[in-house]
């Protein structure tokens, strides 16, 4: 990626703890204008590396650029970098339109200018008449839309975002999710989106970086993580999956065969990554979805009968858990046709699945 | 036992009854007290005489009211002007106290902090006596050695300053520590993100949110000021406050005089004291 | 990272000034006078003579244990007495009553301790409210003094002390879950057992700092027991007061002080100790 037009570019930053490394030698580049998440679980270092961009935290080694220049000596209130905080950290003791005015006052703004410029923001996130209002008289998602307008009253290169979501609750946040990336297209300013939520990364994000144990492991789109994990913790984190451990049993250049403990043969493409040679240990990843079941299992490169353990209604993302002969117990989704109907408990069903829907790693110390 | 709990009605009745009892208990003696300022008599005491204001206004002996009353008012000035500077020292140095053990950290910390807490389990009597014994050997010192004589080393209103101080610092720094403590510090990042330089910081962010605590342990320290008799007694000199004047009073049989100071005393703390809760009270809403 | 050490040392200074100008080398200064003995005018010794003298002295030790015992019992009165009241305002007012009983509780304190005695003078003596009551309801023939002596103390103690045992009280049995209580009914406890195995323990930090208060101000007061008690009503602080005020013994004063300290340190001590709370726990919640 060209870095000059980047907005935001790390260079194998380095960030330790003692003898705990937080950060591992990170390095991406955002373009202008993107939606940009860094995607994992919670104490992978996520946090650091974004304090580290805002200024709160020093790099061991490594060098952060906003627009082409350094900012390592710049301090956290020169940093045309603004946050938006876990528990959003408006002010109490300020009304909706002093928090937002803050950073301008801090620049010395006129007062008219301030006026103007709170005004015309409280309109872009749709709360014009918000601003004499007391903090505590907000509700939750009014809250994140006054965080998200202090910070872009000031117009800053790159917006951070540190989980601000996961305090609301599961419906506002689906909601939030449309809103956050619309205020996004609307500004046109870069986005830095921290979270452990794959599905908050997924549906706003041009790009994911899916970080574990302070490394990036891949960096990619949406689609590319999905459907193209380059890394078993990927495949594992982003989406759902079956996963089981099984060696290969033959192999011939295109593809392979997969044997498990428990006796299941599968044939797979050929694996991600390590080499597919006999007796090789390797984890395989089958999401529920790629499962074709019944009638359309029929035509399947891998055709197994398996007997319906339980059904797990949730509407459209209603599955079985199927055990299959040798006792491997995999989940499926069920197709969206009355077909579904006959599927009980301890029934047989055939389920079927494409080479190519049988992701492999090479297993992790094997 | 619970609001919530069933419970016989005689248990109920009986707990409200002495409920009721204890603040029978509390008010009785304010009680007697206040009505007995406006006894028309040389007592305070009974008889009822009828009512006057004499005690609050009289302009003569015998029927001196406080307002005449040389003494009295003397030592009310005296009261007020020691409160005045234990309250802006101790407010200072408590805060700057607070923060110290908020946001450092230090070898010995803990034990520092339990130097910190020493003057509330030190009697008032004792840090009075080493206050003064200190001082003297100060004031001896400097005086053979250079020949000068420093006043406010010896028995006053300075000593009396110092030693109300040492030990109310504590009672501040508790009343700041416990709001700073709550204090959400991402407000301060927030700030630091949006501009404002670390001074600017404090100013917008960290002290609006200490004002109400700042404001209370201000009144705490004040009213605590103003009523202490036992450090008071052994640091002061000539000019006694209020609290001594009183006390000399008392051992001497008064006339009502003293029951009218005491109401102006109980209005005026009380009105201090329900502001201090009423902006406690406001700041922790916010 | 130097501005940061620089702000450290700009708030540890007062701190450091405070406490050791006003506390520690005032304390030292005074265990130096207390070792020295007067041999002639102007000529000194270092010795343990004050502290024989206090020792030979019947009367000293006598009056420092006494001190101590009422103390004590004072301690011991204003938590059963305060307690219910407490429990009462934590966790059985509602609302509005609960609010008001609380303020009620603190208003008396905003008073000076002084006016409080003086009060109780009012109510107590000869000719005071509770013997022209007690006449008037043919109870008595003649007015009685209930001034001046050991029980008229120990109201006024528990009196001017009780705020201290209530708020921190109230504080923690407030901030008791009520299910903790209703879990120890379902789980077949009655109000005793509940009371002694649930509520008590919680409030134990909140008890041990109201009980440290209350004796420590029990032990150290002076204005309660000199203007309601007799004369055989001698408090230990009063010795403190006549050595340095009317006999001008500095250096036995300063022995008395020194002993009384000890004495208050070792039954602060010794109260944590037993209650398993340490004094950050219990007074800097």
């Amino acid at each position: 990626m060209d870095s000059l037009a980047a907005d935001l570019e790390c260079r194998n930053l380095i960030k330790r703890f003692g003898a705990f490394t937080a950060v591992d030698d990170v390095s991406f580049a955002i373009p202008k204008g993107s939606f940009f998440s860094i995607l994992g679980p919670s104490g992978c270092g996520k946090t650091t590396l974004l304090r580290m961009m805002a200024g709160f935290a020093r790099p061991d080694a490594g060098d952060i650029l906003i627009k082409g220049a350094s900012v390592l000596d710049t301090p956290p209130n020169r940093r045309p970098v603004n946050l938006v905080f876990q528990h959003l950290a408006l002010f109490p003791m300020m009304t909706v339109a002093e928090n937002i005015a803050y950073g301008l006052r801090r620049r010395g703004t006129r007062r008219a200018e301030i006026a103007r410029a709170v005004a015309g923001v409280l309109e872009r996130v749709g709360l014009a008449d918000a601003g004499p209002k007391r903090i505590d008289q907000l509700s939750g998602g009014q809250k994140q839309r006054i965080a998200i307008a202090r910070a872009m009253v000031l117009d800053p290169a790159v917006l951070l975002l540190d989980e601000p979501l996961g305090a609301l609750d599961l419906k506002l946040r689906e909601h939030m999710k449309i809103e956050l990336k619309q205020l996004q297209h609307e500004f046109g300013t870069t986005f830095v989106y921290i979270t452990h939520d794959q599905s908050e990364a997924m549906m706003m994000s041009d790009r994911v970086a899916v970080m574990n144990a302070g490394r990036f492991e891949q960096v990619g789109t949406p689609e590319e993580l999905y459907f193209r994990p380059q890394t078993a913790f990927v495949a594992g984190f982003v989406g759902d999956a079956n996963r089981l451990r099984a060696k290969v049993i033959a192999a011939d250049g295109t593809g392979c065969k997969l044997a498990t403990d428990q006796g299941l043969t599968l044939t797979a493409a050929n694996p991600r990554s390590g080499a597919a040679e006999l007796g090789g240990l390797f984890d395989i990843f089958i999401r529920p979805e790629s499962i074709a079941v019944g009638v359309a299992a029929q035509d399947s490169t891998n055709r197994l009968e398996a007997v319906i353990e339980d059904v797990l209604f949730n509407g459209a993302q209603s599955r079985i858990l199927a055990r299959l002969p040798g006792g491997d117990v995999i989940e499926a989704l069920l197709p969206q046709s009355g077909e579904a109907e006959p599927l009980r408990r301890g029934a047989t069903v055939a389920l079927g699945l494409g080479p190519a829907a049988v992701v492999s790693f090479a297993a992790a110390g094997a | 036992m619970l609001a919530s709990l069933p419970r016989s009605p005689l248990l109920r009745f009986a707990y409200a009854a002495y409920v009721a009892l204890f603040f029978v208990y509390m008010a009785l003696p304010l009680a007697v007290v206040a009505v007995f300022a406006f006894n028309d008599s040389q007592f305070p005491g009974l008889p009822w005489e009828g009512f006057t204001l004499d005690w609050f206004i009289g302009a003569e002996q015998p029927r001196l009211g406080l307002i005449n009353d040389r003494r009295i008012v003397a030592g009310f000035f005296n009261s007020a002007f020691v409160a005045f500077w234990v309250t802006a020292l101790s407010l200072t140095v408590a805060t700057t106290t607070a923060f110290l053990f908020d946001r450092h950290d230090f070898r010995f910390k803990e034990f520092a902090y339990i130097m910190m807490l020493a003057p509330l389990v030190i009697p008032g009597v004792i840090l009075g006596i080493s206050i003064l014994v200190f001082s003297s050997t100060l004031a001896e010192a400097v005086n053979s050695l250079t020949g000068y004589e420093i006043s406010a080393l010896r028995p006053g209103l300075f000593l009396v300053i110092l030693g109300q101080f040492s030990f109310i610092t504590t009672i501040a720094t508790l009343v700041i520590a416990a709001r700073l403590r709550r204090f959400d510090r991402t407000l301060e990042e927030a700030a630091l993100n949006l501009g404002a330089t670390p001074a600017v910081v404090f100013m917008t962010i960290t002290l609006p949110w200490l004002r109400p605590a700042l404001f209370g342990a201000g009144i705490v320290a004040f009213l605590i000021s103003f009523e202490n008799f036992n450090t008071t007694l052994i640091l002061n000199g000539s000019n006694a406050p209020l609290t001594v004047t009183m006390f000399d009073r008392m051992r001497e049989g008064s006339t009502p005089v003293l029951n009218a100071v005491s109401v102006t005393l109980m209005v005026g703390s009380g009105l201090l004291g329900l502001l201090g809760i009423l902006v406690q009270g406001r700041g922790q809403k916010s | 990272m130097r501005e940061g050490k620089l702000v450290f040392w700009l708030l540890f200074a007062p701190f450091a000034a405070w406490i050791a100008l006003l506390i520690v080398i005032p304390h030292i200064d005074m265990l130096i006078l207390s070792l020295r003995e007067k041999v002639a005018p102007r000529v000194y010794e270092t010795g343990f003579r004050n502290y024989a003298d206090f020792a030979a002295t019947w009367v000293y030790p006598w009056t420092l244990l006494r001190t101590v015992v009422f103390s004590i019992i004072a301690t011991v009165l204003t938590f059963l007495i305060g307690f219910p009241v407490a429990y009462y305002i934590a966790k059985i007012a509602q609302g509005r009553t609960k609010a008001a009983l609380f303020m009620l509780c603190l208003l008396p304190f905003w008073v000076s301790e002084i006016v409080r005695v003086f009060g109780w003078m009012l109510l107590l003596r000869e000719t005071g409210l509770i013997s022209n009551a007690l006449q008037g309801l043919g109870l008595t023939s003649g007015p009685v003094e209930l001034l001046y002596n050991d029980a008229a103390i120990l109201i006024g103690l528990v009196y001017t002390s009780m705020l201290f045992m209530i708020v921190p009280l109230i504080s923690t049995i407030d901030g008791m879950d009520d299910a903790l209580v209703e879990a120890g009914y379902d789980l077949g406890g009655n109000g005793w057992t509940v009371m002694t195995r649930i509520v008590i323990p919680y409030a134990m930090p909140g008890i041990i700092a109201g009980s440290i208060v209350v004796f420590m101000l029990a032990l150290g007061n002076y204005l309660t027991p000199t203007l309601l008690g007799g004369k055989s009503g001698q408090w230990f602080t009063a010795q403190i007061y006549s050595q340095f005020i009317t006999r001008f013994n500095w250096e036995l004063g300063s022995a008395f002080g020194f002993i009384l300290l000890a004495t208050s340190s070792a039954l602060v001590w010794l109260l944590l100790r037993l209650s398993g709370q340490s004094l950050s726990n219990t007074l800097g919640r």
